[in-house]
C-alpha cells in the first residue's frame, strides 16, 4: 500500500516538474480573465481573482440546489400522495411519471428541457406574455421587479429581472428528476403507517385529508426523513451537470479555471472539499431534523 | 343527489379532459403533423415532430464514427452484448459457468469490435461509438467495479482499523463528490499519476473513473448484504476451523450477494444511466452521438425531438430492469 502512494506520488511529482506547474493555491490570487454568465448575490467582472470566480460558483451551485431541493420536495410529496390516490386517473397518471422520469438519465432530461427552452419558445420580439411585465421567450423569463420593469430594446429585455435559459432547464430537469425519487420515499412512508391508525382516524370523524395532515404524515415522517437526505445530496451534486447545458456552478468554474492555469491537483481538490462540506452540512441539518420528528 | 355528484368524480373529469387535450396536442405533434422523411427543409416547413432527422443520422447515432462498411459489426456486438445480460438475468444461469459463458461473449466483441484477425479490417478504439460504447462502458464499469465492491465492503467490516479506515475513507470520498469531477479528474489528472511515457487512451480513463465511482456505491449494496447474514453463521463457519478467506468464499458471500441482487440491480440502473456523462469529456457514447448529430447545419435546433428520441430508448433498457429488480424483490 505504503509502496503504492509512493510510486504515485513520485509520478506525480516528476510529471508536475516537467511541466511547470508550481502547485499551491497561489494561483487563487491571480485575475480569471473569464466572464461568467450570470451570478447570484455577487457582483462580478472578468478582472476579478480566480478565487471570486470560483465564489461566484459556489453561490450558483447553492442557489439552484436549495430552490430545486424545495420545488422537488413539493413536487414529489404530491405526486408521491397522487400515487395512492383513491382515484384510478390520477393514480395512473402519477405512477407514469415516476416510471418514465427514474428510468431517464438526467442529462438527457436536461438537454431535453434545454431544448425545450431555446427552440420552441418565440424569439424576445413576440415573446409571450402570460402576466402583465412578464415574458417568455428563448433569451429566458424576464420579470418586473420593485427597481423596474423588463423593456425590449434591440433583440434582448433590459429592466426588471431574469431568469436564464439555462438556470431554468437546469432547475425544470433537477427538480422533475428528483421528484420522480421523493415520490416513492413519501409513497412508502405512508404506506408504512398500519391500516389501524387510517381506521381509527375514521373512526373519530375525521377527513381522509385530515388524516393524512395530523396522523399518517407525522409518523411517516420518521421513515421519510433519512432517505430523503441522500436524495437532497443527490440532487446536490446533480447540479454539477450544469456544466453540460453551460451554467455557470462551481464544477464548471473549476474546469474553466483548471483549463487555465493547470492546477488540476488543486482544482479538484477545492471541488471535493466544498462538495463534501456541503455533504456534511445538509447530513448534519437532517439528523438534526430526524432527532426532532423522532422525539 | 349527493353520491351522484362528487368532488371525486367533477376532478376525475376535469382531470380527463386535460389529459385529453394533452393528448391530443402530442398525437398531432408527433405523428399528425410529423416529418418523416429525411429532409430537413420540409421538417423546418411543418409544424410537427421532424423524425426525418432520426432517419437520416440513424447510423451515426447508433455506431458512431465507426467505419461505414462495417457497421454490422458493432450491430452484432450490441445484439450479443444485450444478449449476455438478459441470459444473466435467469436465475437458471446464476451458477459458475454464467463466467465461462461471458467470457466467451466479450472474447467475441472484443475480436469483432478491433478486428484485425480472420480478415477483418482493425478498427482503434477511438472510432468506437454509439449504443456498443454505452454498453461497453456499463457492462466493463460493472465486471471490474463489482469485484473491487466486494473487496471494498469486507474491508469496511475487518477488524483491522487501518483497513477499515481506508475503505471507510475511499467510500465517503467518493460518495461525497459529483461524478463528473471524478470523471474531470480522471482525464486531467490519471496522466500526473502515471509514469512518463506511460499513456491511457479517452476510453480507458473514462473507464477507470466510471469503475472507481460505481465501485464505492456497489460497496455499500453489497455490505447492506453483509450486514443480513446473522452472526450464527460466521461462528458455525469458525467452529467449522474455516479460514477468514474460506468462510468468506463458502459461506458469507454467497448469501450476503443473493440478498443483495435487488439493490444491486437498482444501482446498476443507476450506473447505466450514469454512463451518459461521458459526454461531458468528449466521449461518443449514445447520448453524444445524439448531441453531435445536432451540429450538422441542416439538423440545428431539432433537439427536443431528438433528445425525446434518446429518452424513449434510454427508457427501453431502463425499465426492463426496473420491472425485474421489483419481481426479484417480490418473490423473496
Amino acid at each position: 500500500m505504503l509502496g503504492l502512494a509512493w510510486f504515485l506520488i513520485s509520478n506525480t511529482l516528476a510529471n508536475l516538474e516537467l511541466r511547470r506547474i508550481a502547485s499551491g493555491f497561489g494561483f487563487l490570487g491571480r485575475e480569471a480573465g473569464f466572464e461568467i454568465g450570470e451570478s447570484f448575490f455577487l457582483r462580478y467582472g472578468a478582472a476579478d481573482s480566480y478565487l471570486r470566480a470560483l465564489v461566484v460558483g459556489l453561490a450558483n451551485t447553492l442557489a439552484v440546489s436549495a430552490i430545486g431541493i424545495v420545488l422537488a420536495t413539493g413536487l414529489g410529496t404530491v405526486v408521491g400522495l397522487g400515487r395512492l390516490s383513491g382515484n384510478r386517473l390520477l393514480r395512473g397518471l402519477c405512477t407514469a411519471y415516476v416510471e418514465f422520469v427514474r428510468n431517464v438519465p438526467l442529462l438527457v432530461q436536461l438537454f431535453f428541457w434545454y431544448a425545450v427552452i431555446t427552440e420552441t419558445l418565440p424569439i424576445a420580439r413576440e415573446a409571450l406574455e402570460p402576466l402583465p411585465g412578464v415574458f417568455l421567450s428563448n433569451r429566458g423569463i424576464f420579470f418586473p421587479t420593485l427597481s423596474g420593469t423588463p423593456v425590449l430594446q434591440g433583440f434582448n429585455f433590459v429592466g426588471g429581472s431574469s431568469i436564464s435559459p439555462e438556470f431554468a432547464a437546469l432547475l425544470l430537469g433537477l427538480v422533475t428528476y428528483t421528484a420522480g425519487f421523493i415520490a416513492e420515499i413519501v409513497r412508502a412512508g405512508v404506506l408504512s403507517i398500519v391500516r389501524g391508525q387510517w381506521e381509527a382516524a375514521q373512526a373519530i370523524g375525521l377527513t381522509r385529508a385530515q388524516t393524512l395532515r395530523h396522523v399518517v404524515l407525522p409518523q411517516a415522517l420518521r421513515v421519510i426523513v433519512p432517505p430523503m437526505t441522500s436524495q437532497y445530496l443527490d440532487l446536490t451534486k446533480n447540479s454539477s451537470l450544469a456544466v453540460a447545458i453551460g451554467y455557470p456552478d462551481l464544477v464548471s468554474i473549476a474546469n474553466t479555471t483548471v483549463n487555465q492555469t493547470g492546477q488540476a491537483i488543486e482544482g479538484i481538490a477545492i471541488i471535493m472539499g466544498v462538495y463534501l462540506t456541503i455533504s456534511l452540512t445538509i447530513s448534519a441539518f437532517m439528523n438534526w431534523y430526524n432527532a426532532r420528528v423522532l422525539r | 343527489m349527493r353520491r351522484f355528484f362528487t368532488w371525486n368524480s367533477l376532478f376525475t373529469l376535469v382531470l380527463a379532459a386535460l389529459l385529453l387535450k394533452a393528448l391530443v396536442s402530442f398525437v398531432d405533434w408527433a405523428f399528425i403533423d410529423a416529418v418523416w422523411r429525411p429532409d430537413s427543409k420540409a421538417c423546418r416547413a411543418a409544424g410537427g415532430a421532424c423524425w426525418g432527422f432520426i432517419a437520416d443520422k440513424h447510423r451515426f447515432i447508433l455506431f458512431g464514427t465507426y467505419p461505414y462498411e462495417e457497421h454490422w459489426r458493432p450491430l452484432i456486438s450490441t445484439v450479443l452484448l444485450v444478449a449476455l445480460w438478459v441470459l444473466s438475468g435467469f436465475r437458471f444461469f446464476w451458477k459458475p459457468r454464467l463466467i465461462a459463458i461471458w467470457a466467451v461473449g466479450l472474447t467475441a466483441i472484443g475480436v469483432l469490435m478491433w478486428g484485425g484477425v480472420f480478415g477483418l479490417p482493425a478498427v482503434e478504439n477511438e472510432r468506437w461509438g454509439g449504443m456498443i460504447l454505452t454498453l461497453i462502458l456499463f457492462t466493463f464499469g460493472v465486471a471490474f467495479a463489482f469485484p473491487l465492491a466486494i473487496l471494498l465492503a469486507l474491508a469496511r467490516r475487518s477488524t483491522l482499523p487501518a483497513i477499515r479506515t481506508l475503505a471507510v475513507g475511499y467510500i465517503e470520498l467518493v460518495r461525497g463528490v459529483p461524478l463528473i469531477s471524478l470523471l474531470f479528474m480522471s482525464s486531467v489528472m490519471l496522466p500526473l499519476f502515471l509514469p512518463e511515457g506511460v499513456g491511457l487512451d479517452k476510453l480507458l480513463r473514462a473507464q477507470t473513473a466510471l469503475i472507481l465511482f460505481a465501485a464505492a456505491y456497489l460497496a455499500e449494496v453489497v455490505r447492506g448484504g453483509l450486514q443480513a447474514i446473522p452472526k450464527e453463521q460466521y461462528e458455525a463457519a469458525d467452529a467449522l476451523g474455516l479460514t477468514y478467506w474460506q468462510r468468506t468464499r463458502a459461506v458469507v458471500l454467497p448469501q450476503a450477494l443473493r440478498i443483495a441482487v435487488p439493490p444491486l440491480v437498482s444501482t446498476f440502473i443507476g450506473f447505466f444511466k450514469n454512463t451518459s456523462l461521458v459526454v461531458v469529456i468528449g466521449l461518443f457514447d449514445f447520448l453524444s452521438t445524439v448531441k453531435t448529430s445536432l451540429n450538422e447545419p441542416a439538423w440545428t435546433g431539432f433537439g427536443v425531438e431528438a433528445y425525446f428520441f434518446a429518452a424513449l430508448v434510454y427508457f427501453a433498457f431502463c425499465w426492463p430492469m426496473s420491472l425485474y429488480s421489483r419481481g426479484l424483490e417480490r418473490a423473496r
